[in-house]
Order: structure tokens, then sequence, then C-alpha cells
């Protein structure tokens, strides 16, 4: 049984970071994925991961959202997430408390996982209504606000199934933001859109970082978007940080073989 | 007698009986949609206190004959104390029999629902009942209408066994017709018609209905 005691049971003051990943590992079986991993990601704060694949990056998002961590505890908006407190102490966190402390945070994933039996506007309706329990009205006009913001207002009586790439994807960062997060995660949402759609992903990306206060982690491969909009970027190689920066700092001027090696090929590859 | 003449006599028996037939049927559907509701949920349950119970149910209805569990049912339970008057014996053997095949068409369904539904649902805290029920299902039913159109016509063929435990569906009125009028030809030929109408031009029709209405609902009609 490993030894929490060294943990804190929340992080308090003004420098208590929105998400740390505090000494965290994840394993699937045998497969080490994540080993002592750390990070901390301040309020406010765009950070992007980039790495290749079988890195472990997307997997720093899933143990945030979806999946159990082996060792070590995350906090988010400084109370634990992994781990709940019982009696002074902490302890693995029940399934129930886990989606609870999920809450504050919201998920876009590659393949948008919208829900294929509601139109765009219910989708963006179901987690207000269902979870947090707002009357339909009003579930209603925060999803048409959010589908305003998106560009789209026009298509929210359509279903998925007669959406673009793009336009599902747009529609599922509308439906994570309806919940109202604190924390965006975005895992590759651009990765299974044809090229001249991106743009369009993009660009509601870009609006969130610029016109809200929302902590969030991206993963990547769009290494020219990343490099815009990031306020760090953080190279995964084998499990943990090889190095991170600022945009300028790691695209500009790279310290590590493997980071210069990984950023040559990304390049080289156009 | 011409064919005309023998259903001007005998028709309003085998009318009657076909009556019976289909409350048979309505009433061991409706049974036959719980249980597999119930028990295929439970086999995917990670208790597994339920998921052994809905193991040994499946094992056991699928493993062993429909004629056996309704001779059970009807003779052997009241050695137990548990007496069902014969109607209620009949549908609820081919009820709970045909429940079992069902139980692995609703697992099935389920498991065919993409695992992004389910970690989309996860996302926005959804409680596990609420992920089940408003995401989950009406996709995992779109997946398993097709299976559950042959599962009726094999439950509708089904229910010509409660004759045996003397409830009076077609089945046994056409027996009953045939012992009096040794019209064997006429008699379950005329069954066999009524039998393959009510699958043909009911139940198929109703169930390509109901697919088209929830592909609808999918926005892909």
């Amino acid at each position: 049984m490993e030894d929490l005691s060294r943990f804190p049971l929340r992080l308090e003051g003004p420098d208590a970071p929105m998400v740390r990943f505090d000494h965290v590992t994840k394993r699937y079986g045998d497969l080490v994925v994540l080993e002592d991993f750390c990070l901390d990601v301040a309020e406010g704060e765009m950070v992007t991961v980039i790495g290749p694949s079988g890195s472990g990056k997307t997997t720093v998002l899933r143990i945030l959202m979806l999946e159990r961590i082996q060792e070590g505890v995350i906090y988010v908006d400084g109370a634990p997430i992994s781990h709940m407190e019982k009696k002074g102490r902490l302890v693995p966190a029940s399934e129930r408390y886990l989606r609870r402390a999920r809450e504050p945070i919201g998920m876009c994933f590659q393949h948008f996982n919208l829900f294929p039996h509601m139109t765009a506007i219910q989708n963006c309706m179901e987690g207000p209504v269902q979870v947090l329990g707002l009357s339909r009205q009003d579930a209603r006009e925060r999803a048409e606000e959010l589908l305003e913001m998106v560009g789209m207002i026009e298509k929210k009586d359509e279903h998925p199934s007669r959406l673009s790439g793009g336009q599902q994807q747009r529609v599922a960062i509308a439906r994570a933001l309806a919940m109202r997060p604190k924390v965006m995660l975005f895992d590759e949402v651009t990765s299974a859109l044809d090229p001249e759609v991106i743009g369009e992903v993009t660009e509601v990306i870009r609006k969130l970082v610029h016109e809200h206060r929302l902590t969030m982690l991206m993963v990547t491969h769009q290494m020219g978007f990343a490099a815009d909009i990031s306020d760090r970027v953080c190279f995964f190689y084998g499990g943990r940080i090889e190095e991170q920066g600022t945009p300028e700092e790691l695209f500009g001027n790279p310290q590590k073989e493997r980071t210069q090696q990984f950023l040559s090929a990304v390049k080289s590859a156009g | 007698m011409s064919y005309t003449e023998f259903l001007a006599e005998h028709g309003p028996r085998l009318l009657d009986g076909t009556l019976v037939t289909a409350a048979q049927f309505f009433l061991a559907t409706a049974l036959a949609i719980a249980v597999a509701l119930v028990m295929g949920l439970m086999k995917l349950s990670d208790n597994w206190l339920l998921k052994g119970v809905s193991v040994v149910y499946i094992e056991i209805f699928r493993g062993t004959s429909l004629l056996v569990q309704l001779y059970w049912i009807f003779f052997v339970l009241p050695l137990f104390g548990v007496t069902l008057e014969k109607f209620t014996a009949g549908f609820v053997a081919v009820g709970m029999n045909l429940g079992a095949y069902g139980a692995e068409l609703v697992r099935g369904g389920i498991l065919a629902v993409p695992k992004g539904q389910w970690e989309a649902a996860y996302s926005l805290s959804m409680s596990p009942a609420r992920r089940m029920w408003r995401i989950i299902l009406p996709q995992a039913l779109l997946n398993m209408l097709p299976a559950w159109g042959n599962l009726l016509i094999e439950l509708l063929k089904g229910t010509a066994l409660v004759a045996l435990i003397s409830v009076a569906d077609l089945m046994f009125e056409a027996r009953q017709v045939n012992s009096a009028t040794y019209l064997s030809a006429q008699t379950f030929g005329t069954a066999l018609i009524i039998y393959y109408v009510f699958s043909r031009f009911l139940i198929t029709p109703f169930m390509r209905w109901l697919e088209l209405v929830m592909r609808r609902k999918m926005g892909r009609a």
C-alpha cells in the first residue's frame, strides 16, 4: 500500500495550481505509461502536450477525466480527485467521489463522441439538465449561447450524422463548455478532421483562450497551432516530460536532443 | 365439404384460438423484453452475484427445451406450492425462455455501442444509471432491433407449445377441429397460414416500422 501521508489533503494559497499531477504513475497491466509524473497547470494557463505517439501524452488527459492512477495524487482546483479525504487521510477515491470531483473538468475527444440520437442542441442540454439540474429553459438558453459562440447556431436542430467533422467537433466543444468547466481538456481534437476544416475548430479554441479565463490542457499534432496559442509547451518522451518551456523556447531553441529530433522530423514531414 | 364450408363451420373456432395465441404472444413478448433487459444488464454488471444469477438463468433457459420448461412451470412448480393457471403458465414459460435469448441480444447491443459514447457520457459526470438509460440503451436498441424481429417470430412459433398444457390457443383449437373432422389438411393448413400471416404481415412490418422510427430519431433515415 502506497504511503500517501506526504501528499497534502488540499492545495491552498494564492500559488496553488488549478491542476497538479503529483508524482503520478499510470500502468496498464505491466506497461508503465507514466512514471513519477509531475506537472502543475496554473489557473487560466494553456498548456500543450506534444510528443511522438506512444509517449503517454494522451494518458495525461485520460487520467484526469476517465481513468484511475496507480500511484501519486492528482489535484484539481485545490481538491484531490484521484483520492478523497477520510479521517484526515487520503484514501483512493470512490466511484461516486471521483465523478463529482471531475465535474469541474470538461473534455473534447479526437472522434467528437457526440450522442447520435440527439440533435446538436440536445447534446449541449443533456449534461446541464441531467447532471446540473438546470431547467430545460435555462439549459436551452445556455446551449444556444454556446452554439452561437462556436458558430453552430444555425445547425442546432441537426443530428450529428448530418454534420461535418469540423461542425461536430465544434458542437462537442459547446457541449463540454455547457457544464461550465474550470478546466478543459482537448485530446487531439483536430486529428480526425479533414485539413480544410481544421481551421474552424482551432479558431474556436483560439477564441476560448483569448476571451475566457479557462485552464486548458491540450494534446495536439498541430505544432503551428500549439506555438500560437500555448502559454507553455511540454514535449513528452517515454512517459515523462523531456523538455518544457514557452513556445518560443521549445520550438525556437530546443535544448534536448530528443526534442530537436522530434521537431525536425515533424518539420520535414510538413 | 368445400374449403369455404369448412371455414364457415370451423373458422370461428380457429379465430378464437388465434385471439388466444395473440394474447399469449403479446404477454410473452412483454415478459421477454423485461427479462431480457434485466438479465442482459445484470450480465454486464461488475457485481459477481448479479452476474452469476444472470449467467445461470440464461444457461438454464437457453440450454433446455421450451416444452420441458413449460411442463416444469405448469406441472412441477405446484409441487413446490406455486400454482399457475394454465394461461399464465403458458406465456410465462414462453416469455422467460425467449427472454434468455433476448438477454444476449441486449448484452450484445450494449457492448456494440462505441466506447467513446461511454466516455463522453462520463465526461459530463453522468451517473451510471443515467448514462445507461439516456445514452447507451437508446443506441443499443437500434443495434439490436433487427435481431429482435427474428426473436419475436421465434416467440410466436413458441406459443404453439402452450396447446400441450391445454391453453385454448390456435394450435389447441386446430387439434380439436382435426379430431372432430379428420380434415387434417384443411385444419392444419389453415393454422399454418394464420401463423405465417401473423409473423410475415404483422410482426415483420411492425419491426421494420420501429426500426425506421428509431433511425429517424438518430437522424439517419
